[in-house]
């Protein structure tokens, strides 16, 4: 176990390995990952479906359903002036998990709709959330609910508390599941891919208002996508993931002006772009994401990598490599400073757990 | 939700028409009139009729005349004046005959329904929750046995265990013949009401807003509760409709095994003897209760669901 030390990140993962017990064998959805959220800062999850960034994101508050289990790794979770406290022992039903999830941290999640039960309307399930971290009666909760619907852009508050969730557009579904969140003023908000299932207007919206509101409130957010355009958009720092690993961590020019890992520099240069040049084909990375149950030995990338070394890529684990300040990728291409090229500034320096 | 339970009771008027359509039309099954075939066992008795009482039979009945003369006088005759017809098997009106047995029947029923309920639903809640425990297969094998035994079967074996180890007779009306008849009948239900509730719960258990009410913070139990038992109930509440005329027509054997005076065994002595206006009468009564029981469960299910309420889906 590594000490714990001082720094300004709110939540910090370590070796998080989160895995599925199926019938079929053991699904590693998450297997090492990671990862530092500073306060006060965005930080984007980036990676292709079945990466496990949406297990990793639940495995932070306990919500891995069955058959899945966190099986390793600490998620530290640092709450103003108190000591910090390993979210990965408390049991996914203890009091005290329970306390954290909507009070400290909260969730949004992919699916607005399915998220509101449709038996209550809006406004009581957000008064549950309001009532169960803050010790307000029925009226006063009442009132806050609408004043946090006011804060995400529902107009006429009052009147959409008494409204259904199938009453509601998707995107306003999605306004009403960010002020549940907000309910207790959170430290920390998690976004599961939230603007999945909405259409392209009301994504750019629901991602201005998540912008806002952590300009506004100073949490920090952890913002979970596969939208290139979106991380441009609202990150501070990236993390790359691949097949349950992390490949690649950085701020968010370094990440999109200097991408080191191979995976990141493929994932970049598969973003279509106005004008750049008609009649060619779109650039694909080559090969699909092997199924978590069947990695691939060695580099997890190493059968889609053009840069991949034989008989070494496909043997051994690549170290995470320190390529920067608070940048790492984990790649062999990085382990010597020979191998980065001309610049200058990396020295290589492993990072060692 | 008015303009809901009102539209929903202008949709019974036309049920209503075509079940009491159905039922004269096995008023008038028979070959001949009924007071033809009356008059001829009298006669075969040895005994005589008077020919005007049998003109004034044939007057207030519209004998001779057009089906749907016939048809008017009769429901006429049951909608303003509660006159249902003579059971000539018996020499008593319908009505009077019926309303000594409907309480019992509807009675059995409803009690049968509320211990289905009573035993399917905390069980089916446990055997979601705790999917493939020890608890969930012995309820799930409990269930199918009771699904396969037949209700005489279990009438009969209650009473024996009744008489032979208890040394209690059981017949006719008593608090435990009527409780076993209740067990018996709503065993028959409880078994599918388990796997109904069972599969909807396990379904709604993984549904997002499952995970949500988890992730804003709220208990297990408050959130399992509140949340997916809401929307399982859905189904269980539909199933009076389907449940009702089950009862009403496995209730014939096992009254008829107790010796319960419901009017299970009446329509099937009726059914036997061609008292043919008590049966009809007896299939127009039990049709409509079932009609209005669907009704409520309707009204029910609008009341706890707001989808169903406002009109979505």
């Amino acid at each position: 176990m590594r000490p714990v030390q001082a720094s300004d990140a709110l939540l910090e993962i370590d070796g998080l390995t989160t895995h599925f017990f199926t019938r079929e064998g053991t699904v590693r959805a998450v297997d090492g990952v990671s990862l530092t959220v500073p306060a006060g800062k965005t930080v984007c999850v980036v990676g292709e479906s079945g990466c496990g960034k949406s297990v990793t994101a639940r495995s932070v508050l306990g919500l891995v359903d069955e058959p899945g289990r966190v099986v390793a790794g600490e998620i530290w979770w640092r709450r103003d002036g108190q000591a910090p406290v390993d979210l990965a022992r408390y049991g996914p039903k203890s009091e005290e998990m329970r306390r954290v999830r909507g009070g400290e941290i909260s969730m949004v999640f992919q699916e607005p709709m399915a998220s509101l039960s449709p038996m209550y309307t809006v406004g009581a399930q957000l008064v549950e959330a309001i009532r169960l971290h803050m010790p307000l009666d029925r009226e006063q909760a009442r009132e806050r609910a609408a004043d946090l619907l006011r804060r995400v852009g529902i107009p006429r508050p009052e009147e959409r508390l008494d409204a259904y969730s199938f009453q509601l557009s998707g995107g306003m579904c999605q306004r009403v599941m960010i002020a549940i969140a907000l309910a207790a003023g959170p430290a920390l908000l998690i976004a599961d891919e939230p603007t999945t299932a909405l259409d392209v207007t009301t994504q750019a919206r629901i991602i201005d208002l998540i912008h806002e509101l952590q300009a506004e409130t100073g949490m920090s957010v952890l913002f979970i996508t596969h939208d290139l355009g979106v991380v441009a958009e609202i990150a501070d720092e990236v993390v790359v993931m691949y097949l349950g690993t992390v490949v690649e961590r950085g701020g968010v020019d370094e990440i999109f002006h200097d991408p080191k890992h191979p995976y990141t520099r493929a994932l970049l240069g598969s973003i279509p772009r106005m004008g750049a040049g008609t009649g060619q084909r779109l650039a694909t990375i080559r090969g699909n994401v092997p199924h978590p149950s069947d990695r691939p030995s060695g580099c997890p990338f190493h059968p889609r990598c053009g840069d991949a070394v034989a008989g070494l890529c496909d043997r051994s684990d690549p170290p995470d490599v320190r390529v920067g300040p608070g940048r790492t990728a984990r790649c062999v291409l990085h382990e010597n400073a020979d191998l980065i090229g001309d610049d200058g500034q990396l020295g290589a320096e492993e990072v060692q757990r | 939700m008015l303009r809901y339970i009102g539209r929903r009771c202008f949709y019974m008027v036309p049920t209503l028409f075509a079940i009491s359509l159905v039922a004269f039309a096995i008023i008038q099954l028979p070959p001949g009139d009924f007071l033809t075939a009356w008059v001829t066992r009298l006669e075969s008795e040895g005994e005589q009729v008077d020919p005007a009482m049998l003109d004034g039979l044939r007057q207030r009945y519209g004998l001779g005349e057009p089906f749907y003369a016939q048809y008017t006088k009769w429901i006429s005759g049951i909608l303003f004046h509660g006159d249902f017809g003579e059971s000539f098997e018996y020499g008593r009106s319908v009505s009077s005959l019926v309303l000594d047995r409907l309480p019992w029947s509807i009675g059995l029923t409803v009690f049968a329904l509320l211990f289905t309920w009573i035993v399917a639903f905390p069980i089916g809640l446990y055997s979601a929750v705790r999917q493939y425990s020890f608890g969930d297969y012995l309820a799930t094998t409990i269930g199918f046995l009771g699904l396969a035994i037949p209700n005489f079967m279990l009438a009969l074996a209650m009473m024996y265990v009744a008489y032979s180890v208890f040394g209690l007779s059981t017949s006719g009306i008593s608090p435990l013949t009527i409780g076993i008849a209740v067990v018996v009948l709503g065993t028959a239900g409880t078994a599918g009401m388990i796997r109904v509730l069972r599969a909807n719960l396990l379904d709604e258990l993984k549904k997002p807003y499952v995970v949500a009410a988890r992730a804003r913070g709220a208990s297990e139990k408050t959130l399992v509760i509140k949340y997916p038992v809401r929307m399982a109930l859905n189904p269980f509440v539909s199933t009076i409709g389907w449940v009702l005329p089950g009862l009403v027509g496995g209730e014939v054997i096992v009254a008829q095994v107790l010796n319960l005076p419901t009017t299970g065994p009446l329509l099937f002595s009726a059914l036997r003897t061609q008292d043919m206006y008590l049966a009809g009468s007896i299939i127009l009564i039990v049709s409509v209760l079932t009609v209005i029981g669907t009704l409520l469960s309707d009204i029910l299910l609008a009341w706890l669901d707001p989808r169903v309420r406002l009109g979505y889906r």
